[in-house]
Protein backbone atom coordinates (compact mmCIF):
# COMPACT_ATOMS: atom_id res chain seq x y z
CA UNK A 1 0.00 0.00 0.00
CA UNK A 2 1.16 3.50 -0.83
CA UNK A 3 1.67 6.07 1.94
CA UNK A 4 -1.58 7.43 3.33
CA UNK A 5 -2.17 11.05 2.38
CA UNK A 6 -4.91 13.62 2.02
CA UNK A 7 -8.36 14.10 3.49
CA UNK A 8 -11.09 12.41 1.46
CA UNK A 9 -14.80 13.15 1.71
CA UNK A 10 -17.22 10.47 0.53
CA UNK A 11 -19.89 12.60 -1.14
CA UNK A 12 -23.59 11.80 -1.23
CA UNK A 13 -26.10 13.25 -3.66
CA UNK A 14 -29.74 14.12 -3.15
CA UNK A 15 -32.46 13.11 -5.58
CA UNK A 16 -31.73 16.14 -7.72
CA UNK A 17 -28.11 14.87 -8.07
CA UNK A 18 -26.75 17.77 -6.01
CA UNK A 19 -24.37 17.24 -3.07
CA UNK A 20 -26.37 16.91 0.16
CA UNK A 21 -26.03 19.62 2.80
CA UNK A 22 -24.18 17.12 5.01
CA UNK A 23 -21.69 16.49 2.18
CA UNK A 24 -21.01 20.23 1.96
CA UNK A 25 -20.60 20.39 5.76
CA UNK A 26 -18.03 17.59 5.46
CA UNK A 27 -16.18 19.60 2.79
CA UNK A 28 -16.11 22.51 5.27
CA UNK A 29 -14.85 20.24 8.01
CA UNK A 30 -12.34 18.70 5.60
CA UNK A 31 -10.99 22.15 4.69
CA UNK A 32 -10.18 22.78 8.35
CA UNK A 33 -8.53 19.36 8.86
CA UNK A 34 -6.58 19.60 5.59
CA UNK A 35 -5.28 23.03 6.52
CA UNK A 36 -4.28 21.90 10.03
CA UNK A 37 -2.53 18.82 8.67
CA UNK A 38 -1.04 20.66 5.67
CA UNK A 39 -2.52 18.20 3.21
CA UNK A 40 -5.05 18.26 0.37
CA UNK A 41 -8.82 18.04 0.54
CA UNK A 42 -10.29 15.59 -1.93
CA UNK A 43 -13.71 14.09 -2.61
CA UNK A 44 -14.91 10.74 -3.88
CA UNK A 45 -18.21 10.69 -5.70
CA UNK A 46 -20.05 7.55 -6.78
CA UNK A 47 -23.18 7.91 -8.85
CA UNK A 48 -24.73 8.20 -12.24
CA UNK A 49 -25.00 11.55 -14.02
CA UNK A 50 -22.93 13.17 -11.30
CA UNK A 51 -20.64 15.43 -13.39
CA UNK A 52 -22.27 18.68 -12.27
CA UNK A 53 -22.05 17.64 -8.61
CA UNK A 54 -18.38 16.78 -9.09
CA UNK A 55 -17.75 20.28 -10.49
CA UNK A 56 -19.48 21.82 -7.50
CA UNK A 57 -17.41 19.77 -5.03
CA UNK A 58 -14.27 20.73 -6.93
CA UNK A 59 -14.85 24.40 -5.97
CA UNK A 60 -14.14 23.52 -2.34
CA UNK A 61 -11.36 20.96 -2.68
CA UNK A 62 -7.67 21.57 -3.17
CA UNK A 63 -6.66 18.14 -4.48
CA UNK A 64 -8.88 16.02 -6.66
CA UNK A 65 -12.50 14.98 -7.01
CA UNK A 66 -12.55 11.32 -7.96
CA UNK A 67 -15.65 10.74 -10.05
CA UNK A 68 -16.95 7.22 -10.48
CA UNK A 69 -19.86 7.75 -12.84
CA UNK A 70 -21.64 4.62 -13.93
CA UNK A 71 -25.29 3.48 -14.12
CA UNK A 72 -24.59 0.57 -11.73
CA UNK A 73 -23.70 3.16 -9.07
CA UNK A 74 -26.92 5.19 -9.36
CA UNK A 75 -28.34 3.70 -6.15
CA UNK A 76 -26.52 2.38 -3.09
CA UNK A 77 -25.73 -1.32 -3.31
CA UNK A 78 -23.39 -2.36 -0.46
CA UNK A 79 -21.39 -4.95 -2.38
CA UNK A 80 -20.97 -2.90 -5.55
CA UNK A 81 -19.95 0.20 -3.61
CA UNK A 82 -17.52 -1.77 -1.42
CA UNK A 83 -15.86 -3.47 -4.35
CA UNK A 84 -15.38 -0.21 -6.22
CA UNK A 85 -14.32 1.87 -3.21
CA UNK A 86 -12.02 -0.69 -1.62
CA UNK A 87 -10.08 -0.98 -4.90
CA UNK A 88 -9.82 2.79 -5.17
CA UNK A 89 -8.70 3.35 -1.56
CA UNK A 90 -6.08 0.59 -1.75
CA UNK A 91 -4.35 2.48 -4.54
CA UNK A 92 -4.89 5.91 -2.93
CA UNK A 93 -4.95 5.37 0.84
CA UNK A 94 -6.21 8.56 2.55
CA UNK A 95 -5.03 9.86 5.91
CA UNK A 96 -8.68 10.45 6.78
CA UNK A 97 -11.87 9.36 5.03
CA UNK A 98 -15.05 11.08 6.20
CA UNK A 99 -18.62 10.13 5.35
CA UNK A 100 -21.95 11.33 6.70
CA UNK A 101 -23.54 9.29 9.50
CA UNK A 102 -26.42 8.60 7.12
CA UNK A 103 -28.32 5.51 6.09
CA UNK A 104 -25.56 4.81 3.54
CA UNK A 105 -22.64 5.92 5.70
CA UNK A 106 -23.68 3.68 8.59
CA UNK A 107 -23.88 0.67 6.28
CA UNK A 108 -20.93 1.34 4.00
CA UNK A 109 -18.12 2.62 6.23
CA UNK A 110 -18.05 -0.34 8.67
CA UNK A 111 -17.87 -2.72 5.68
CA UNK A 112 -15.09 -0.65 4.17
CA UNK A 113 -13.17 -0.38 7.45
CA UNK A 114 -13.19 -4.13 8.03
CA UNK A 115 -12.41 -4.87 4.37
CA UNK A 116 -9.33 -2.60 4.48
CA UNK A 117 -8.50 -3.20 8.16
CA UNK A 118 -8.70 0.51 8.97
CA UNK A 119 -9.94 1.97 12.24
CA UNK A 120 -13.33 3.69 12.07
CA UNK A 121 -15.04 6.04 14.52
CA UNK A 122 -18.77 6.23 13.91
CA UNK A 123 -21.31 8.93 14.75
CA UNK A 124 -18.73 11.68 15.39
CA UNK A 125 -19.90 14.97 16.85
CA UNK A 126 -16.46 16.59 16.92
CA UNK A 127 -13.12 16.34 15.08
CA UNK A 128 -9.92 18.20 15.78
CA UNK A 129 -6.26 18.00 14.90
CA UNK A 130 -3.78 17.56 17.71
CA UNK A 131 -0.16 17.38 16.67
CA UNK A 132 -0.06 15.21 13.57
CA UNK A 133 -3.26 13.31 14.16
CA UNK A 134 -7.01 13.74 14.16
CA UNK A 135 -8.99 13.16 17.35
CA UNK A 136 -12.60 12.13 17.01
CA UNK A 137 -15.30 12.76 19.62
CA UNK A 138 -18.46 10.68 19.82
CA UNK A 139 -21.26 10.13 22.33
CA UNK A 140 -21.29 6.84 24.26
CA UNK A 141 -23.63 5.39 26.88
CA UNK A 142 -26.63 6.92 25.18
CA UNK A 143 -25.04 10.36 25.25
CA UNK A 144 -24.26 10.24 28.97
CA UNK A 145 -20.56 10.52 28.13
CA UNK A 146 -18.40 11.84 25.30
CA UNK A 147 -15.42 9.73 24.25
CA UNK A 148 -12.47 11.19 22.37
CA UNK A 149 -10.78 8.57 20.26
CA UNK A 150 -7.75 8.15 18.03
CA UNK A 151 -7.40 5.70 15.19
CA UNK A 152 -4.31 3.51 15.24
CA UNK A 153 -4.14 2.57 11.56
CA UNK A 154 -2.49 4.72 8.83
CA UNK A 155 -5.93 5.50 7.40
CA UNK A 156 -8.59 6.78 9.79
CA UNK A 157 -12.26 6.59 8.85
CA UNK A 158 -15.20 8.32 10.46
CA UNK A 159 -18.91 8.89 9.97
CA UNK A 160 -19.98 12.36 11.04
CA UNK A 161 -23.36 13.63 12.20
CA UNK A 162 -25.19 16.49 10.51
CA UNK A 163 -24.43 20.03 11.73
CA UNK A 164 -20.94 19.19 13.00
CA UNK A 165 -19.19 20.85 10.06
CA UNK A 166 -19.72 24.31 8.55
CA UNK A 167 -20.54 25.26 4.99
CA UNK A 168 -17.30 25.32 2.97
CA UNK A 169 -15.81 28.36 1.30
CA UNK A 170 -14.57 28.14 -2.29
CA UNK A 171 -10.89 27.20 -2.51
CA UNK A 172 -8.48 29.51 -4.39
CA UNK A 173 -8.08 27.13 -7.29
CA UNK A 174 -10.63 24.44 -7.91
CA UNK A 175 -9.67 20.79 -7.45
CA UNK A 176 -9.31 18.65 -10.55
CA UNK A 177 -12.24 16.41 -11.42
CA UNK A 178 -10.78 13.02 -12.32
CA UNK A 179 -13.19 10.56 -13.95
CA UNK A 180 -12.16 6.98 -13.19
CA UNK A 181 -12.98 3.77 -14.99
CA UNK A 182 -15.37 1.64 -12.99
CA UNK A 183 -15.73 -2.10 -13.27
CA UNK A 184 -18.58 -3.11 -10.98
CA UNK A 185 -18.63 -6.76 -9.89
CA UNK A 186 -20.56 -9.00 -12.27
CA UNK A 187 -22.19 -10.92 -9.43
CA UNK A 188 -23.42 -9.90 -6.01
CA UNK A 189 -24.77 -11.96 -3.13
CA UNK A 190 -27.21 -9.29 -1.98
CA UNK A 191 -30.22 -8.79 -4.18
CA UNK A 192 -32.11 -5.52 -3.90
CA UNK A 193 -35.78 -6.29 -4.49
CA UNK A 194 -37.19 -2.80 -4.51
CA UNK A 195 -38.07 0.07 -2.25
CA UNK A 196 -41.29 0.95 -0.51
CA UNK A 197 -41.83 4.64 0.29
CA UNK A 198 -44.20 5.01 3.21
CA UNK A 199 -46.70 7.85 3.17
CA UNK A 200 -46.19 10.42 5.87
CA UNK A 201 -42.46 9.83 5.67
CA UNK A 202 -41.85 11.91 2.54
CA UNK A 203 -40.16 14.37 4.86
CA UNK A 204 -37.87 12.03 6.78
CA UNK A 205 -37.30 13.08 10.38
CA UNK A 206 -33.53 13.08 10.00
CA UNK A 207 -33.65 15.60 7.15
CA UNK A 208 -36.50 17.81 8.37
CA UNK A 209 -35.46 21.42 9.15
CA UNK A 210 -38.13 21.53 11.87
CA UNK A 211 -39.19 18.68 14.15
CA UNK A 212 -42.27 18.98 16.38
CA UNK A 213 -42.30 16.20 18.98
CA UNK A 214 -44.80 15.12 21.59
CA UNK A 215 -44.18 13.22 24.81
CA UNK A 216 -45.96 11.32 27.55
CA UNK A 217 -47.90 14.43 28.55
CA UNK A 218 -49.77 14.40 25.22
CA UNK A 219 -51.98 11.83 26.90
CA UNK A 220 -53.21 10.23 23.68
CA UNK A 221 -53.26 10.17 19.92
CA UNK A 222 -55.42 13.27 19.40
CA UNK A 223 -52.76 15.81 20.34
CA UNK A 224 -50.46 14.50 17.63
CA UNK A 225 -52.93 15.86 15.06
CA UNK A 226 -52.18 19.36 16.36
CA UNK A 227 -48.44 18.66 16.22
CA UNK A 228 -48.85 17.56 12.59
CA UNK A 229 -50.60 20.82 11.76
CA UNK A 230 -47.75 22.82 13.30
CA UNK A 231 -45.15 20.68 11.53
CA UNK A 232 -46.93 21.21 8.21
CA UNK A 233 -47.06 24.99 8.76
CA UNK A 234 -43.33 25.07 9.52
CA UNK A 235 -42.30 22.65 6.76
CA UNK A 236 -41.22 20.01 9.22
CA UNK A 237 -41.94 16.54 10.52
CA UNK A 238 -43.54 15.09 13.64
CA UNK A 239 -41.50 13.19 16.21
CA UNK A 240 -42.18 11.59 19.56
CA UNK A 241 -40.37 10.53 22.68
CA UNK A 242 -40.53 6.88 23.71
CA UNK A 243 -43.72 6.78 25.86
CA UNK A 244 -46.14 7.82 23.06
CA UNK A 245 -44.56 5.19 20.80
CA UNK A 246 -44.85 2.51 23.49
CA UNK A 247 -48.49 3.53 24.04
CA UNK A 248 -49.24 3.38 20.32
CA UNK A 249 -50.07 7.11 19.97
CA UNK A 250 -47.25 7.59 17.45
CA UNK A 251 -45.49 5.30 14.95
CA UNK A 252 -42.17 3.77 16.00
CA UNK A 253 -40.56 5.46 12.98
CA UNK A 254 -41.29 8.81 14.70
CA UNK A 255 -39.30 8.01 17.81
CA UNK A 256 -36.51 10.48 18.57
CA UNK A 257 -33.84 9.25 20.95
CA UNK A 258 -30.93 6.92 21.26
CA UNK A 259 -33.15 3.92 20.50
CA UNK A 260 -34.93 5.80 17.72
CA UNK A 261 -33.79 8.50 15.33
CA UNK A 262 -31.02 10.97 16.04
CA UNK A 263 -32.04 14.36 14.66
CA UNK A 264 -30.50 17.81 14.58
CA UNK A 265 -33.01 20.13 12.88
CA UNK A 266 -32.73 23.93 12.85
CA UNK A 267 -35.69 24.05 15.24
CA UNK A 268 -36.81 21.30 17.62
CA UNK A 269 -40.09 21.82 19.45
CA UNK A 270 -40.61 19.51 22.43
CA UNK A 271 -44.20 19.43 23.62
CA UNK A 272 -45.02 17.68 26.92
CA UNK A 273 -41.60 16.00 26.93
CA UNK A 274 -39.80 15.98 30.29
CA UNK A 275 -36.33 15.31 28.83
CA UNK A 276 -34.97 11.84 29.60
CA UNK A 277 -31.34 11.20 28.68
CA UNK A 278 -32.31 8.75 26.03
CA UNK A 279 -34.50 11.38 24.33
CA UNK A 280 -31.98 14.20 24.75
CA UNK A 281 -29.33 12.07 23.06
CA UNK A 282 -31.51 12.08 19.97
CA UNK A 283 -32.02 15.85 19.69
CA UNK A 284 -29.61 17.86 21.84
CA UNK A 285 -27.55 18.91 18.80
CA UNK A 286 -30.56 20.77 17.33
CA UNK A 287 -30.12 24.41 16.34
CA UNK A 288 -32.78 25.97 18.56
CA UNK A 289 -34.78 23.96 21.08
CA UNK A 290 -38.24 25.10 22.17
CA UNK A 291 -39.98 23.42 25.12
CA UNK A 292 -43.62 23.53 26.16
CA UNK A 293 -44.28 21.75 29.45
CA UNK A 294 -46.69 22.21 32.35
CA UNK A 295 -43.99 21.36 34.90
CA UNK A 296 -41.72 24.40 35.48
CA UNK A 297 -39.03 22.06 36.89
CA UNK A 298 -38.99 19.74 33.86
CA UNK A 299 -35.39 19.00 32.85
CA UNK A 300 -36.17 19.83 29.22
CA UNK A 301 -36.09 23.59 30.09
CA UNK A 302 -32.44 23.27 31.14
CA UNK A 303 -31.47 22.16 27.65
CA UNK A 304 -33.80 24.48 25.72
CA UNK A 305 -33.39 27.97 24.23
CA UNK A 306 -37.06 28.91 24.61
CA UNK A 307 -39.56 27.66 27.14
CA UNK A 308 -43.21 28.14 27.97
CA UNK A 309 -44.73 26.69 31.14
CA UNK A 310 -48.28 25.57 30.53
CA UNK A 311 -50.73 22.97 29.28
CA UNK A 312 -50.19 22.20 25.61
CA UNK A 313 -53.98 22.02 25.12
CA UNK A 314 -54.27 25.67 26.06
CA UNK A 315 -51.09 26.89 24.36
CA UNK A 316 -51.00 25.13 21.00
CA UNK A 317 -54.19 26.58 19.44
CA UNK A 318 -53.00 30.18 19.84
CA UNK A 319 -49.44 29.18 18.88
CA UNK A 320 -50.79 27.59 15.68
CA UNK A 321 -53.05 30.55 14.91
CA UNK A 322 -50.20 33.03 15.41
CA UNK A 323 -47.97 30.93 13.10
CA UNK A 324 -50.63 31.14 10.37
CA UNK A 325 -50.93 34.90 10.74
CA UNK A 326 -47.21 35.49 10.70
CA UNK A 327 -46.19 37.64 7.73
CA UNK A 328 -43.70 35.94 5.42
CA UNK A 329 -40.14 37.21 5.64
CA UNK B 1 -32.81 -30.18 7.49
CA UNK B 2 -32.84 -27.70 10.32
CA UNK B 3 -32.05 -24.01 10.44
CA UNK B 4 -29.48 -22.85 12.98
CA UNK B 5 -29.75 -19.25 14.11
CA UNK B 6 -27.13 -17.53 16.25
CA UNK B 7 -28.22 -14.43 18.16
CA UNK B 8 -25.42 -12.24 19.54
CA UNK B 9 -26.46 -10.49 22.73
CA UNK B 10 -24.43 -8.03 24.78
CA UNK B 11 -25.06 -7.20 28.40
CA UNK B 12 -25.22 -3.43 28.99
CA UNK B 13 -26.25 -1.13 31.85
CA UNK B 14 -29.95 -0.31 31.44
CA UNK B 15 -29.92 2.56 28.89
CA UNK B 16 -33.14 3.91 30.41
CA UNK B 17 -31.27 4.68 33.64
CA UNK B 18 -31.07 8.34 34.75
CA UNK B 19 -27.93 10.33 33.78
CA UNK B 20 -26.74 10.29 37.42
CA UNK B 21 -26.33 6.51 37.28
CA UNK B 22 -23.53 6.76 34.70
CA UNK B 23 -20.36 7.61 36.59
CA UNK B 24 -17.58 8.90 34.36
CA UNK B 25 -14.06 8.03 35.44
CA UNK B 26 -11.95 10.41 33.38
CA UNK B 27 -8.64 8.99 34.64
CA UNK B 28 -9.40 5.35 33.93
CA UNK B 29 -11.42 6.18 30.78
CA UNK B 30 -14.32 4.15 32.07
CA UNK B 31 -18.01 4.66 32.59
CA UNK B 32 -19.36 2.77 35.59
CA UNK B 33 -23.08 2.21 35.99
CA UNK B 34 -24.32 2.71 39.56
CA UNK B 35 -27.62 1.45 40.90
CA UNK B 36 -29.07 0.31 37.58
CA UNK B 37 -29.42 -3.33 36.60
CA UNK B 38 -27.63 -4.96 33.68
CA UNK B 39 -29.92 -5.82 30.78
CA UNK B 40 -29.57 -7.37 27.34
CA UNK B 41 -28.90 -4.59 24.86
CA UNK B 42 -32.40 -3.58 23.60
CA UNK B 43 -31.49 -4.00 19.91
CA UNK B 44 -30.12 -7.49 20.66
CA UNK B 45 -33.48 -8.25 22.28
CA UNK B 46 -35.08 -7.18 19.00
CA UNK B 47 -32.71 -9.63 17.24
CA UNK B 48 -33.83 -12.43 19.54
CA UNK B 49 -37.46 -11.53 18.89
CA UNK B 50 -36.79 -11.71 15.12
CA UNK B 51 -35.25 -15.17 15.65
CA UNK B 52 -38.31 -16.27 17.66
CA UNK B 53 -40.66 -15.22 14.85
CA UNK B 54 -38.67 -17.32 12.37
CA UNK B 55 -38.75 -20.22 14.82
CA UNK B 56 -42.53 -19.94 15.10
CA UNK B 57 -43.17 -20.01 11.39
CA UNK B 58 -40.63 -22.65 10.29
CA UNK B 59 -39.87 -26.26 11.19
CA UNK B 60 -36.73 -27.36 12.99
CA UNK B 61 -35.30 -23.98 13.92
CA UNK B 62 -32.65 -23.95 16.62
CA UNK B 63 -31.50 -20.74 18.34
CA UNK B 64 -28.13 -20.34 20.04
CA UNK B 65 -27.59 -17.22 22.14
CA UNK B 66 -23.99 -15.98 22.30
CA UNK B 67 -22.85 -13.41 24.85
CA UNK B 68 -19.35 -12.15 25.54
CA UNK B 69 -18.07 -9.88 28.28
CA UNK B 70 -16.90 -9.47 31.83
CA UNK B 71 -19.22 -10.47 34.67
CA UNK B 72 -22.17 -11.63 32.59
CA UNK B 73 -25.25 -11.89 34.83
CA UNK B 74 -26.58 -15.45 34.90
CA UNK B 75 -30.10 -14.14 35.60
CA UNK B 76 -30.07 -11.83 32.58
CA UNK B 77 -28.90 -14.62 30.26
CA UNK B 78 -31.34 -17.11 31.79
CA UNK B 79 -34.27 -14.80 31.14
CA UNK B 80 -33.24 -14.33 27.50
CA UNK B 81 -32.62 -18.04 27.00
CA UNK B 82 -36.02 -18.80 28.53
CA UNK B 83 -37.75 -16.84 25.78
CA UNK B 84 -36.96 -19.67 23.39
CA UNK B 85 -33.25 -20.37 22.85
CA UNK B 86 -32.08 -23.96 22.47
CA UNK B 87 -28.52 -23.38 23.68
CA UNK B 88 -26.27 -20.61 24.94
CA UNK B 89 -22.57 -19.89 24.65
CA UNK B 90 -20.90 -17.47 27.03
CA UNK B 91 -17.37 -16.12 26.61
CA UNK B 92 -16.27 -14.58 29.87
CA UNK B 93 -13.11 -12.95 31.14
CA UNK B 94 -11.76 -9.83 32.84
CA UNK B 95 -10.05 -8.75 29.63
CA UNK B 96 -13.41 -8.88 27.84
CA UNK B 97 -14.60 -5.77 29.68
CA UNK B 98 -16.53 -3.68 27.13
CA UNK B 99 -14.54 -0.56 28.02
CA UNK B 100 -11.25 -2.30 27.13
CA UNK B 101 -12.33 -3.59 23.73
CA UNK B 102 -13.06 -1.57 20.61
CA UNK B 103 -15.47 -2.78 17.94
CA UNK B 104 -12.63 -4.30 15.92
CA UNK B 105 -11.37 -6.48 18.77
CA UNK B 106 -14.94 -7.39 19.72
CA UNK B 107 -15.79 -8.51 16.19
CA UNK B 108 -12.68 -10.70 15.98
CA UNK B 109 -13.32 -12.33 19.36
CA UNK B 110 -16.96 -12.84 18.49
CA UNK B 111 -16.03 -14.42 15.15
CA UNK B 112 -13.87 -16.92 17.04
CA UNK B 113 -16.76 -17.60 19.44
CA UNK B 114 -19.20 -18.13 16.56
CA UNK B 115 -16.77 -20.67 15.08
CA UNK B 116 -16.96 -22.55 18.39
CA UNK B 117 -20.77 -22.57 18.38
CA UNK B 118 -20.96 -25.15 15.60
CA UNK B 119 -22.71 -24.61 12.30
CA UNK B 120 -24.98 -21.67 11.59
CA UNK B 121 -27.28 -20.55 8.80
CA UNK B 122 -28.21 -17.13 10.07
CA UNK B 123 -26.51 -14.76 12.53
CA UNK B 124 -28.65 -12.01 14.04
CA UNK B 125 -27.22 -9.00 15.90
CA UNK B 126 -28.74 -5.78 17.21
CA UNK B 127 -28.07 -2.73 15.02
CA UNK B 128 -25.84 -1.26 17.74
CA UNK B 129 -25.10 -1.62 21.44
CA UNK B 130 -26.70 0.76 23.91
CA UNK B 131 -23.39 1.46 25.69
CA UNK B 132 -20.85 1.98 22.90
CA UNK B 133 -23.48 2.95 20.27
CA UNK B 134 -21.03 2.32 17.40
CA UNK B 135 -22.94 -0.06 15.13
CA UNK B 136 -19.78 -1.72 13.79
CA UNK B 137 -19.59 -5.19 15.28
CA UNK B 138 -22.36 -6.84 13.25
CA UNK B 139 -20.95 -5.78 9.89
CA UNK B 140 -17.42 -6.58 11.04
CA UNK B 141 -18.45 -10.04 12.17
CA UNK B 142 -20.01 -10.75 8.76
CA UNK B 143 -16.86 -9.57 7.01
CA UNK B 144 -14.68 -11.80 9.20
CA UNK B 145 -16.98 -14.79 8.71
CA UNK B 146 -17.05 -14.10 4.97
CA UNK B 147 -20.84 -14.03 4.76
CA UNK B 148 -23.20 -11.42 3.27
CA UNK B 149 -24.69 -8.87 5.66
CA UNK B 150 -27.87 -6.81 5.65
CA UNK B 151 -28.31 -4.00 8.18
CA UNK B 152 -31.25 -2.33 9.93
CA UNK B 153 -33.89 -5.01 9.53
CA UNK B 154 -37.48 -4.24 10.48
CA UNK B 155 -38.51 -7.74 9.35
CA UNK B 156 -36.49 -10.92 8.82
CA UNK B 157 -37.73 -14.13 7.24
CA UNK B 158 -36.20 -17.22 5.72
CA UNK B 159 -37.38 -18.45 2.33
CA UNK B 160 -35.78 -21.47 0.70
CA UNK B 161 -32.05 -21.17 1.22
CA UNK B 162 -32.06 -17.41 1.56
CA UNK B 163 -32.98 -14.66 4.00
CA UNK B 164 -35.46 -11.93 3.08
CA UNK B 165 -35.11 -8.65 4.95
CA UNK B 166 -37.07 -5.44 5.05
CA UNK B 167 -34.34 -2.86 5.60
CA UNK B 168 -35.33 0.45 7.22
CA UNK B 169 -34.69 3.56 5.09
CA UNK B 170 -35.30 7.18 6.13
CA UNK B 171 -38.44 7.36 3.98
CA UNK B 172 -39.62 3.75 4.05
CA UNK B 173 -37.92 0.42 3.58
CA UNK B 174 -36.29 -1.74 0.92
CA UNK B 175 -36.47 -5.49 0.48
CA UNK B 176 -33.07 -7.18 0.34
CA UNK B 177 -32.34 -10.88 -0.11
CA UNK B 178 -29.17 -12.83 0.58
CA UNK B 179 -28.26 -16.51 0.32
CA UNK B 180 -27.65 -18.34 3.63
CA UNK B 181 -25.47 -18.33 5.59
CA UNK B 182 -25.90 -14.60 6.19
CA UNK B 183 -25.83 -12.00 8.96
CA UNK B 184 -28.59 -9.48 9.63
CA UNK B 185 -28.51 -6.54 12.06
CA UNK B 186 -31.89 -5.84 13.57
CA UNK B 187 -33.54 -2.49 14.34
CA UNK B 188 -36.11 -1.54 16.97
CA UNK B 189 -38.92 -1.57 14.37
CA UNK B 190 -38.95 -5.40 14.61
CA UNK B 191 -40.75 -5.06 17.93
CA UNK B 192 -40.09 -5.76 21.59
CA UNK B 193 -38.91 -9.12 22.85
CA UNK B 194 -41.70 -11.25 24.28
CA UNK B 195 -41.65 -12.15 27.97
CA UNK B 196 -40.84 -15.69 29.06
CA UNK B 197 -43.23 -17.36 31.50
CA UNK B 198 -42.02 -18.09 35.04
CA UNK B 199 -42.26 -21.75 34.17
CA UNK B 200 -40.04 -21.23 31.12
CA UNK B 201 -37.48 -19.36 33.25
CA UNK B 202 -37.35 -22.33 35.64
CA UNK B 203 -37.03 -24.79 32.78
CA UNK B 204 -34.31 -22.67 31.13
CA UNK B 205 -31.74 -23.85 33.67
CA UNK B 206 -31.75 -27.19 31.86
CA UNK B 207 -30.99 -25.66 28.44
CA UNK B 208 -27.41 -26.52 27.43
CA UNK B 209 -24.87 -23.80 28.15
CA UNK B 210 -21.22 -23.68 27.13
CA UNK B 211 -18.90 -21.34 28.99
CA UNK B 212 -15.59 -20.42 27.37
CA UNK B 213 -12.71 -18.29 28.53
CA UNK B 214 -10.44 -16.08 26.49
CA UNK B 215 -7.84 -18.87 26.31
CA UNK B 216 -10.33 -21.03 24.36
CA UNK B 217 -10.44 -18.46 21.57
CA UNK B 218 -6.69 -18.39 21.08
CA UNK B 219 -6.60 -14.62 20.48
CA UNK B 220 -4.84 -11.78 22.25
CA UNK B 221 -7.33 -8.89 22.60
CA UNK B 222 -4.55 -6.35 23.12
CA UNK B 223 -3.41 -6.79 19.51
CA UNK B 224 -6.87 -6.62 17.93
CA UNK B 225 -7.89 -3.01 18.54
CA UNK B 226 -7.84 -0.30 15.87
CA UNK B 227 -9.36 2.61 17.81
CA UNK B 228 -8.26 3.83 21.23
CA UNK B 229 -10.20 6.07 23.62
CA UNK B 230 -7.93 8.85 24.88
CA UNK B 231 -10.38 10.97 26.87
CA UNK B 232 -13.80 10.67 28.41
CA UNK B 233 -15.95 13.58 29.57
CA UNK B 234 -19.47 14.47 30.60
CA UNK B 235 -21.43 16.22 27.84
CA UNK B 236 -22.49 19.79 28.33
CA UNK B 237 -26.03 20.08 27.05
CA UNK B 238 -27.36 22.89 29.14
CA UNK B 239 -28.53 26.06 27.43
CA UNK B 240 -29.77 29.39 28.66
CA UNK B 241 -33.55 29.12 28.39
CA UNK B 242 -35.57 32.23 27.60
CA UNK B 243 -38.90 31.74 29.38
CA UNK B 244 -41.82 33.17 27.43
CA UNK B 245 -44.86 34.22 29.45
CA UNK B 246 -48.31 35.73 28.99
CA UNK B 247 -51.32 36.90 30.99
CA UNK B 248 -53.16 33.81 29.75
CA UNK B 249 -51.93 30.54 28.23
CA UNK B 250 -53.37 31.72 24.89
CA UNK B 251 -51.24 34.85 25.06
CA UNK B 252 -48.19 32.83 26.03
CA UNK B 253 -48.71 30.68 22.91
CA UNK B 254 -48.85 33.82 20.72
CA UNK B 255 -45.89 35.36 22.52
CA UNK B 256 -43.80 32.30 21.78
CA UNK B 257 -44.35 32.80 18.05
CA UNK B 258 -43.50 36.51 18.43
CA UNK B 259 -40.32 35.75 20.40
CA UNK B 260 -39.18 33.24 17.79
CA UNK B 261 -39.84 35.74 15.01
CA UNK B 262 -38.12 38.57 16.86
CA UNK B 263 -34.98 36.44 17.25
CA UNK B 264 -35.27 35.39 13.58
CA UNK B 265 -35.62 31.72 14.52
CA UNK B 266 -38.71 31.51 12.27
Amino acid sequence: MADAKGIYILAELDEGLKPTSLTLELMGLGQRLASDLATDLNAVLLGSGAQAAAQELARYGTGEVLLLDEPALSGYHPEIYIEVLAGLLRSRPPLVLLAGHTSMGQDLLPRLAFALDCGLVSDCVGLRVEGEEVLFTRPVYGGNALATQRVETPTAMATVRARVGDAPSPAGTAAAVIPLEVSPPAQTRLEMKGKEVLSGRECPLEEAPVVVSGGRGMGGEEGFGQLREIAALMGGAVGASRPPVDSGWAASTCQVGITGKVVAPDIYIAVAISGSTQHLSGMSESGKIVAINKDPDAYIFKVSDYGVVGEWKQLLPSFTAALKELPKV
Amino acid sequence: MGLNIIVCAKQVPDPEGPPSSFEINEAELKVTARGIPPVINPFDENALEAAMRIKESHEQVSITLISMGKGISKAVILKAVAVGADASLLVEGDSLDASLLDSFATARLLAAAVARAGGYDLVLCGRQAADTNAGLVGLGLAQLLGIPAITLAQKVDVAGDGVVVERVLPDGYEVVEAPLPALVTVSGEVGDLRYPSLQAIKAAKAIPQTVLGLADLDLDPSTLGRVRTVALAAPSRERRCKMVEGETPEEAGRNLVLALRQDKVI
